[in-house]
């Protein structure tokens, strides 16, 4: 009797223990989140002494070394932007479809071969993207278009979506596959073909995975660096066109951190282009992470 | 039981002798990817000749090395530039004096594409193609194609010396597009028919041309004798006047049989 209370005391105890490691764990990588936030705006909100915050954004010149610096940060963002709505154009009905017929038309071996190609892709570094990018597609682009520079925004967009089709495929796929078996049964024996019942019932059903996937595939190209930096061509203006040379936020931070004096203005504002990317990536997996909330799919009754 | 203890005399065995590597002499470099070249194989040959001492390089760009001399993290700072008064100013508040020592030249040397026919062109000319005000080629005596202006990121030293040598202090115009390494430029003129961009004398190979400017060949002979109009020095920087191991590696660097001779070798332009 003593015996099984002392053991079920000791019991008790481990639980706490693996209960308070769990705790340090999960707690570690939310500090670490926190200390880099922390730091990117220390480090990045000094340069507003300096430029009214107005100016950085809507600045239309990014000149951070010249005498006087220019610290114009818009057409990096329009950059950003454009770069991720053409991309998006691009990779997510590439994403969604293939993750369509992977779910719902190959059959299961095909979906065993095709599944793992496709999730390779996400596992190419994307310093050889970029490279395909720079020394085969460019030329290319140049010549069948007859354009002077075959690094532009279109060639950045094309290699983005190629890095984006993955995430959004292998989400999407996911939330397609784990749509509940009785609604797709359900709506075939009321005589849907099975182009109506993808259309009408596994879409409606998935569209929160859907579209979490969509939006986590955005913020991936948003924030890739090593693709924009090599293919973008880095001109730092408004595009006028698709075949425009252009210059993302992650470009401009990579090329020239190393060279911008510690702690200086340019320093500064790099860090302060950072908060700004930042501030977009949040959004976008805010946004994510509500619609996945809002509209999720619980049990097969709620359709 | 044998065997773990065995692994642990090893593993103690190679703390002691890597702490006594660090004993015997550590030199470390850090900073621009343009002296990185040079500094790696002057170091290879140090080493070969002084086994007992360990240098480590590493790049990152003048600015970062300066920013470790700073910090003390570095021994020797490379950089393409000559170091800023801020600079100065911030290590003197830490206690440290940078010393700078030229350690070989360099030449900018503006290149295209082999196919373009244009073989020299004025610093006139090149200040207004990277103004944007000479559009096309058909305009310094080339064909009828748009100029495809191509420039290195405004922060690295490279640009600087364009900045300051050819654009006399002007901005190089925003449409212009920027590469983030010589080797890049090289890559983005070789693969574009349209293309001018400007590269280290080190970089220059068959892939693209190198032009004349005011009708002088970049060359060892017209950097050092000053005719050549965009050449500059390249400099290490070590925080005081270095002493022991730092004094001995400098030396060799400087030494025109020895670490001259691979400054050559990097298609730099040396000393003597």
């Amino acid at each position: 009797m003593l015996k099984d209370q002392h053991k079920g005391k000791s019991r008790r105890r481990k639980e706490q223990w693996i209960k308070a490691i769990f705790f340090i764990v999960a707690f570690a990588s939310i500090s670490v989140l926190a200390l880099i936030v922390i730091f990117l705006f220390m480090e990045g909100l000094p340069i507003f002494n300096k430029v009214a915050v107005r100016d950085f954004i809507f600045g239309h010149y990014w000149y951070p070394t010249s005498e006087p610096p220019d610290f114009g940060i818009f057409p990096l963002i329009i950059a950003s932007i454009a770069v991720t709505v053409i991309s998006s154009l691009m990779s997510i009905p590439l994403g969604v479809f293939t993750a369509l017929y992977l779910a719902e038309v190959a059959s299961a071996r095909m979906r065993e071969w095709v599944k793992p190609i496709i999730e390779l892709l996400a596992a190419l570094p994307s310093v050889v993207i970029g490279f395909f990018g720079m020394v085969i597609v460019a030329p290319f682009l140049q010549d069948l278009l007859n354009i002077p520079v075959g690094l532009n925004l279109f060639n950045a967009s094309l290699m983005l979506a190629f890095m984006s089709v993955p995430t959004i495929c292998s989400i999407s796929e996911d939330a397609i596959f784990s749509v509940p078996r009785e609604l797709k049964e359900a709506s075939l024996a009321l005589g849907a073909t099975r182009w109506e019942t993808i259309w009408r019932v596994i879409i409606p059903a998935s569209i929160s995975g859907i579209s979490t996937a969509v939006i986590l595939g955005m913020s991936r190209a948003m924030g890739e660096t090593m693709v924009v930096l090599m293919v973008a061509g880095g001109a730092a203006m408004i595009p006028a066109s698709l075949f425009d040379p252009i210059r993302p936020m992650p470009a401009s931070i990579a090329a020239e951190m190393a060279e911008a004096p510690f702690r200086g203005d340019h320093y500064y504002a790099l860090f302060a282009t950072g908060i700004v990317l930042f501030v977009f990536t949040m959004i976008f997996n805010m946004m994510a992470d509500y619609i996945s909330n809002r509209f999720r799919q619980v049990g097969a009754s709620t359709l | 039981m044998k065997i773990k203890g065995l692994i642990i005399a090893a593993v103690i065995a190679a703390v002691f002798f890597s702490v006594n590597l660090a004993l015997a002499g550590n030199i470390v470099i850090t900073g621009s990817t343009t002296v990185l070249p040079v500094a790696q194989k002057v170091a290879e040959a140090y080493m070969s000749q002084n086994p007992d001492v360990k240098i480590s390089i590493s790049g990152g760009g003048s600015g970062e090395g300066i920013k470790s001399l700073i910090d003390g993290t570095t021994n020797i700072a490379d950089s393409s530039r000559f170091i800023k008064d801020s600079e100065i100013k911030q290590a003197v508040d830490k206690g440290r004096y940078p010393v700078p020592f030229a350690i070989a030249y360099d030449c900018i040397i503006p290149v295209v594409h082999p196919s373009n026919t244009v073989v020299n062109l004025t610093v006139q000319q090149l200040k207004g193609i990277y103004k944007g005000e000479i559009k096309n080629w058909k305009e310094v005596g080339g064909p009828d194609k748009p100029i495809v202006v191509i420039s290195r990121d405004t922060s690295s030293g490279t640009y600087e010396v364009w900045e300051e040598k050819v654009m006399n202090k002007e901005r190089v115009y925003p449409a212009a597009l920027l590469q983030a390494s010589s080797g890049a430029i090289v890559q983005a003129v070789s693969s574009n028919q349209n293309a001018i961009g400007y590269i280290g004398i080190g970089y220059v190979d068959n892939s693209v041309k190198a032009l004349m400017v005011n009708r002088v060949n970049g060359s060892e002979e017209t950097a050092l004798n000053g005719s050549f109009p965009i050449t500059r020095a390249l400099y290490m920087f070590t925080s005081g006047w270095p002493t022991g191991d730092t004094l001995n590696f400098i030396n060799f660097v400087l030494h025109p049989q020895k670490g001259q001779k691979y400054v050559r070798e990097e298609g730099f332009v040396p000393l003597y």
